[in-house]
């Protein structure tokens, strides 16, 4: 077996005394899609913000390629963040650019390419998350959400990365757009032969673009195995969780008015 | 009251340590960062218009009330010892030593300190300083250096306008309404003023420029919370501004004239 794109071990994050990561380990092979799924602040964005190095882990190892980056310093991040592309919950396209200079800013910006040539580029990804032209002389406010996922995703493949990340891909969108970003999305990581981790709890979604599936409960990964076994896993905690239901192992902390 | 008033003032003391030094990070950060390549130039480009050419109606709308009502107050004042050859000077020393700079810079940072505060708390909340990183962009490099930068080089010209602005003010109520001839009031603006008076205040200028977009990057950039942390960002930034220009100003005027 080869070795993993992402490795991690023993990973753990706290905020003041609230541990939100408490030991995650988690290999991802190279051209694999996990998914990580649980509940609201069970810290999957956590987990991918130290994966990403947005964040710091308070300790254990995250190697990328076998190197370790836990502690990088962001000047010598910035090869590691090369073979990256995030789709952020929200967009967060740059409301000040036009579509295309979106799509095209990693080219830019980092790449040094002309704006020409960027151009171009922008376009043609624009069109892979199926998008015309003119759209591209638009401002993101002028788009709706899920057309503004869609950018998103082109501008996050735009540098073809090696590793792509989705943070709740189809969070807030309705069920026929969110199916059309799923789609997208495995196309777009097939294309590429990305290695790819996404972040949800829409289970629809998660069986759609995993191969693999990981449930992070109480800070630590508590299951992990093929999508496929997703249905029989012998595990109370993913049986409740897949199938919605308020009563099970998981216990909703509400704090009494 | 279970608190006692001691441990209160403990607080209030380490609570304002913190953030003085959280400050001075963040300064020191943008600082180094701003000498380091890559520099964008359009970026930088785009904040001087923001600060100095959309700030020209406001300052200078300032200015020449300042200088108008300055020349009125202080002639209802000397002619009492007829002393008003002396107001064109007055006019002039005032508003190039203290009121040019001070006036411009807190007009400045209500106007574009706010504005920053909000963008960029915006480009927080909404993830966007995170998608610059994973995009390999510095967002220091990107967001606050060129803000940086057109804030220290901007303000002085601003100020400078705002000065000539002001002083034609004072000529204006001094020509016309206090019967000054103009020939006259020319040449007391003029042979009395030091190059000295005009220096500091452009000095103060680029200081004031440096603080008002360091106020509105470093409270934009640690804003949080969405709408309601976007808008404390905001009056953050205007007020800090507003107070280190006070108070800056007055250890400038010391370094300056206190020999």
């Amino acid at each position: 077996m080869t070795a993993p794109k992402i490795s991690l071990r023993g990973v753990t994050k706290a905020f003041g005394d609230k541990q939100v990561l408490r030991g995650i380990d988690l290999d991802v092979a190279v051209g694999e899609s996990v998914v990580v799924i649980g509940g609201s602040g069970t810290g999957k964005s956590v987990l991918l913000k130290c994966i990403l190095g947005l964040m710091q882990p308070d300790a254990g190892s995250i190697k990328i390629d076998g190197e370790e980056t836990a502690n990088l310093s962001d000047s010598e991040r910035e090869h590691v963040m090369r073979k990256f592309g995030m789709l952020f919950q929200g967009g967060a396209l740059f409301d000040s650019l036009r579509v295309w200079q979106n799509v095209a800013f990693g080219p830019i910006q980092s790449d040094g390419m002309t704006p020409a040539k960027a151009h171009e580029i922008a376009i043609a990804k624009l069109g892979n998350v199926g998008l015309a032209p003119d759209i591209g002389e638009l401002f993101p406010s002028e788009l709706s959400g899920g057309m503004q996922k869609r950018v998103a995703l082109a501008r996050a493949i735009a540098r073809e990365p090696e590793i792509i990340f989705f943070d709740e891909p189809t969070t807030g969108l309705d069920p026929i757009m969110a199916d059309v970003i799923n789609e997208l999305i495995v196309k777009c990581v097939n294309a590429l032969g990305a290695t790819a981790v996404s972040i949800t709890h829409d289970m629809a979604s998660a069986r759609k673009i995993g191969h693999r599936v990981a449930m992070l409960y109480e800070g630590k990964l508590i299951w992990q195995g093929p999508v496929a076994d997703i249905d029989h896993s012998g595990n109370g905690h993913v049986e409740q969780f897949i199938h919605g239901r308020a009563d099970g192992p998981i216990q909703m902390q509400v704090r009494r008015l | 009251m279970t608190i006692p008033l001691v441990t209160q003032l403990g607080r209030m003391t380490l609570a304002l340590l913190a953030t003085i030094g959280a400050v001075s990070a963040f300064a020191w950060q943008a600082l180094r960062r701003t000498v380091q390549p890559p520099y964008y130039r359009r970026q930088i480009l785009r904040q001087m218009l923001e600060i100095g050419y959309y700030s020209l109606p406001v300052v200078g709308l300032t200015a020449i009330f300042t200088g108008m009502v300055l020349a009125l107050q202080s002639y209802t004042g000397f002619a009492r010892f007829s002393a008003e050859s002396a107001i064109p000077n007055v006019v002039v020393v005032s508003l190039t030593r203290e009121l040019g700079p001070v006036l411009a810079g807190l007009m400045v940072a209500g106007r574009v300190g706010a504005a920053m505060a909000a963008e960029i708390g915006t480009m927080r909340v909404t993830e966007q300083i995170d998608a610059l990183k994973t995009l390999s962009t510095d967002p220091f490099k990107y967001l606050v250096a060129p803000r940086l930068i057109a804030g220290v080089v901007t303000l002085p010209i601003l100020v400078l306008i705002a000065d000539i602005i002001g002083v034609m003010g004072g000529f204006l109520v001094g020509v016309y309404k206090l019967d000054f001839n103009d020939a006259t009031y020319l040449r007391n603006t003029v042979d009395f003023l030091q190059f000295q008076d005009v220096l500091s205040g452009l000095v103060k200028a680029a200081v004031f420029g440096f603080l008002i977009t360091l106020m509105g990057c470093y409270h934009g950039y640690t804003s949080k919370g969405g709408a309601q942390g976007v808008g404390i960002a905001t009056t953050n930034a205007v007020v800090s501004a507003s107070i280190l220009i006070l108070t800056a100003n007055y250890f400038i005027t010391e370094a300056f004239f206190a020999l």
